[in-house]
């Protein structure tokens, strides 16, 4: 409950939080506001914003909504960051608790394989993995994550190592807890708060990676994200500037929202570090 | 006091607290004054203030914290009111201290050498090779052997009582007027303790330096103070010269501080059962680290072919200074580190080979209670979880072990009523009541204590022992209860056994060893406790 009341004590925390609320709302009521499917043609293309009621955003170089787009986009920047952040937490918890707990060779093969997936660059990874698999929404959300978790995979292994040799976990042991119980139950719970700021780190990136992907074009075609738009923009990049700047400015709001409610979590959750 | 220079005088100083904090002052309306040539201890449990007001003498204080009232007069003028730069002329050179930790206030990246060179070169224009000779004449005043080989060392390189003598040679490098000395021989050995205090009382006694000496041990503060200030919730309750304050104490809480010292005299003994419930039969465990391929390894043997008896119900005291491989026994009795060799039969199966999982499944029957009353704790667990989890972990059903926790709350003297709050709303002895609960709660046979008490203060020692005694005579335990303090060991132990390098030295019946040590270091051991006079003294006194 401290953490709730220092969290809603940071100014800049809340702004942030608010700014994550709005661009939820979008993705939930992007259906009433527009029930038609975003990418079906809507009117003329190229309508510059402001111009048309009807298309208060105006449209993109075929016709379509772009503001309709952006609320759809909202729902699939939304998904993908939070399943591939998840996705990313969950092997990274996994990964490095097993490391830090284990140590010696447990900790050697899997450090050595997070290693070589932290020396690839992961954007590059992920364009491989999206041209082995295809670039359905599914395997984007899916690729996104496998590249995301070496980093909270070696936090957790620190938090680990400091944790494991504590007194409280010896006590667990002479109690006759398992090694299961014992990283789960009482290791994990502990070595989890600055994981969860972490994960907002991941989410920021992770929506990035998808937006970059979707300017390659590759990433899903069938679906309305802030990603497919700028790359649909680029060809008219030069005049008709705003169907990449529209959506650019939606993901820099939504990436700004998640990095400030990180650092606000930070800052809630580990107090003593503020002010430093 | 009358003839000597007052050096240091506090006037009606009050520190105040941030908001939100258990008192609202840190200090209130402290005076006091240390002359010349005389050495004031400031005596007090945790949280007394006592810390602080040394702080609040260097202006040292945390940004909330700030001085509310009052003077702090050094020299003809007024610390409170001196400008920022002023204050750093007197740090150092005018007011010098040493801390409790010398590794940590020591700079681990420079030579030792080099720090002391440090306070020359910021306070004094004097040439590199006048500060390299005054540097090393500094380390041979406070007796580290060979002050050339220390000069060149860093902080890890040396042992706990070099550091602790660097930071002293450090901090009397400008003949400072007054020294304050921050808890200096609680992180170290007794017999290391016995020495620095020595030193420090030759030193001050050539220099006539005055020395404001902050510790919690009153034994230290018969073995080196002139004066005495005691100190309870940032008010001092009672000031007089040492002898006064210790043979005839007049505040209702310094007679309570003194009575709580645990004299040195063992108890009358008891009567103990022939049979044995754990056997411990050439022990060893070698460590064993770094090297590739067998190149550049160490190896450490920390406890070296250890033979002991534990008759049932009795107490087995094992004492003896850090690195003599204490806990690394403790922790083969109970498994948690696999001893190399030998055997230890509890009630008729070889704990040393068992496997793991039998291990594992046989644990209630002996049990551990932990030094840090603060670490080994799960902080996010509920206090009732905490002590219930064992049962739990083997097969009884959580409301029943709850329940059964809450028993056991009364039993270890909480409040039931308190189970469902989290570690950190417990004082420190309130939690170690709490691990002993939850060692407890299994039912064990043997209760193996790590220095259940070396993290408490004096009177809620006193108050943990008691329960320990208590329960061992309700309970039946047997325990083995590991010490670095004689005078604990002295309180509850029937049997003692002294190690040293991981060796048992010497072990018997607790009166005989404390009686009559037959071993040098055994008696080097008992010689080092201080106020060892005081402690016998006050011993007849109490009874």
């Amino acid at each position: 409950m401290d953490a709730v009341k220092r969290y809603f004590r940071s100014p800049a925390a809340v702004a942030g939080l608010i700014l994550l609320l709005i661009v939820i709302a979008m993705a939930v009521s992007a259906g009433w506001f527009y029930p038609r499917d975003p990418l079906a043609l809507a009117g003329r293309p190229l309508v510059w914003p402001f111009s048309n009621p009807r298309f208060l955003l105006g449209t993109d170089n075929s016709g379509r909504d772009i503001a309709a787009q952006i609320f759809y986009g909202a729902r699939i920047s939304l998904l993908i960051g939070g399943v591939a952040t998840a996705i990313a937490i969950l092997i990274g918890i996994l990964v490095g608790a097993f490391a830090g707990y284990y140590g010696g060779w447990v900790d050697n093969v899997l450090m050595r394989i997070t290693e070589a997936f932290q020396t690839l660059p992961n954007f590059v990874l992920l364009l491989v993995l999206v041209a082995v698999f295809g670039s359905t929404l599914t395997t984007v959300t899916i690729a996104v994550g496998v590249v995301s978790w070496p980093a909270p995979a070696r936090l957790t292994r620190a938090e680990f190592l400091s944790l494991r040799n504590r007194e409280f976990v010896q006590a667990g042991r002479t109690l006759g807890m398992k090694n299961i119980q014992l990283i789960f139950g009482e290791i994990l719970p502990n070595a989890l708060p600055p994981v969860i700021v972490y994960a907002s780190v991941v989410m920021a990136v992770a929506i990035l990676l998808e937006s970059a992907l979707a300017f390659l074009r590759l990433s899903d075609p069938n679906v309305a994200s802030w990603g497919n738009l700028i790359g649909l923009g680029r060809d008219v990049l030069r005049v008709q500037w705003y169907v990449s700047a529209i959506p650019g400015i939606a993901i820099l709001v939504t990436v700004l929202a998640v990095s400030l409610v990180g650092q606000g979590l930070n800052d809630a959750l580990n107090p003593r570090l503020k002010g430093r | 006091m009358s003839g000597k220079e007052t050096i240091l005088s506090l006037d009606r100083l009050s520190v105040r607290l941030p908001r939100g904090a258990d008192r609202t002052h840190a200090l209130r309306d402290v005076s006091l004054e240390i002359a010349s040539n005389e050495i004031l201890c400031v005596v007090g449990e945790s949280g007394s203030g006592k810390s602080m007001m040394a702080n609040a003498v260097m202006r040292l204080l945390p940004n909330e914290v700030t001085i509310d009232s009052g003077r702090v007069m050094f020299e003809g003028r007024d610390l409170c009111a001196a400008p920022v730069a002023e204050m750093r002329e007197v740090r150092g050179a005018g007011i010098a201290m040493i801390f409790q930790e010398p590794m940590t206030a020591l700079n681990p990246l420079r030579t030792i050498g080099d720090q002391i060179a440090e306070m020359f070169s910021i306070h004094t224009g004097l040439s590199k090779a006048e500060i390299n000779t005054r540097v090393l004449a500094l380390l041979a005043d406070v007796r580290i052997p060979d002050p050339k080989v220390a000069a060149k060392a860093y902080p890890h390189e040396l042992s706990g009582g070099q550091r602790q003598r660097a930071m002293i040679a450090m901090a009397l490098a400008l003949d400072p007027k007054l020294l304050i000395a921050d808890e200096p021989t609680t992180a170290l050995d007794v017999t290391t303790q016995a020495q620095i205090l020595k030193l420090i009382r030759d030193l001050q006694q050539r220099r006539k330096t005055a020395v404001m000496f902050i510790t919690h041990d009153f034994g230290v503060v018969a073995e080196i103070a002139d004066r005495v200030v005691v100190m309870q919730h940032g008010v001092i309750v009672e000031q007089g010269t040492a002898s006064d304050v210790l043979h005839h104490p007049q505040h209702a809480y310094t007679k309570q501080l003194i009575a709580a010292v645990p004299p040195l005299k063992a108890p009358p003994p008891r009567a103990l059962a022939a049979d044995n419930i754990l056997t411990i039969t050439d022990v060893s465990k070698t460590y064993r680290t770094g090297g590739f391929l067998g190149r550049g390894a160490r190896v450490t043997p920390a406890v070296k072919n250890v033979s002991l008896n534990l008759p049932r119900g009795a107490t087995l005291g094992i004492v003896g200074e850090s690195g003599s491989g204490k806990s690394t026994l403790a922790r083969c009795i109970v498994r948690l580190i696999d001893p190399d060799a030998g055997s230890i039969v509890l009630d008729g199966s070889d704990w040393a080979k068992m496997p793991r999982e039998k291990v594992r499944r046989e644990t209630r029957h002996i049990q551990m209670v932990f030094q840090d009353p603060f670490a080994s704790l799960n902080p996010r667990r509920k206090a009732a979880e905490l002590v219930a989890q064992g049962p739990i972990v083997h097969g009884t059903r959580r409301a029943e072990a709850i329940a059964d926790a809450k028993e056991l709350f009364s039993l270890v003297g909480l409040d039931p009523s308190s189970a469902d709050r989290y570690p950190h709303e417990f004082s420190g002895g309130q939690r170690q009541r709490i691990g002993l609960a939850r060692a407890l709660a299994l039912k064990p046979d043997v209760l193996v204590a790590d220095e259940p008490v070396s993290a408490l203060d004096v009177s809620v020692q006193a108050q943990v022992l008691k329960l320990l005694a208590e329960l061992r005579a309700r309970l039946g335990l047997s325990i083995v209860f590991i010490t670095h303090d004689l005078r604990v060991a002295a309180q509850i132990c029937d049997l003692v056994a002294v190690m040293k390098d991981g060796a048992v030295v010497e072990h018997g019946l607790a009166g005989e060893v404390f009686g009559n040590p037959q071993h040098p270091y055994t008696q080097a051991l008992l010689d080092s406790i201080p106020g060892g006079e005081f402690a016998r003294e006050h011993d007849t006194e109490m009874v």
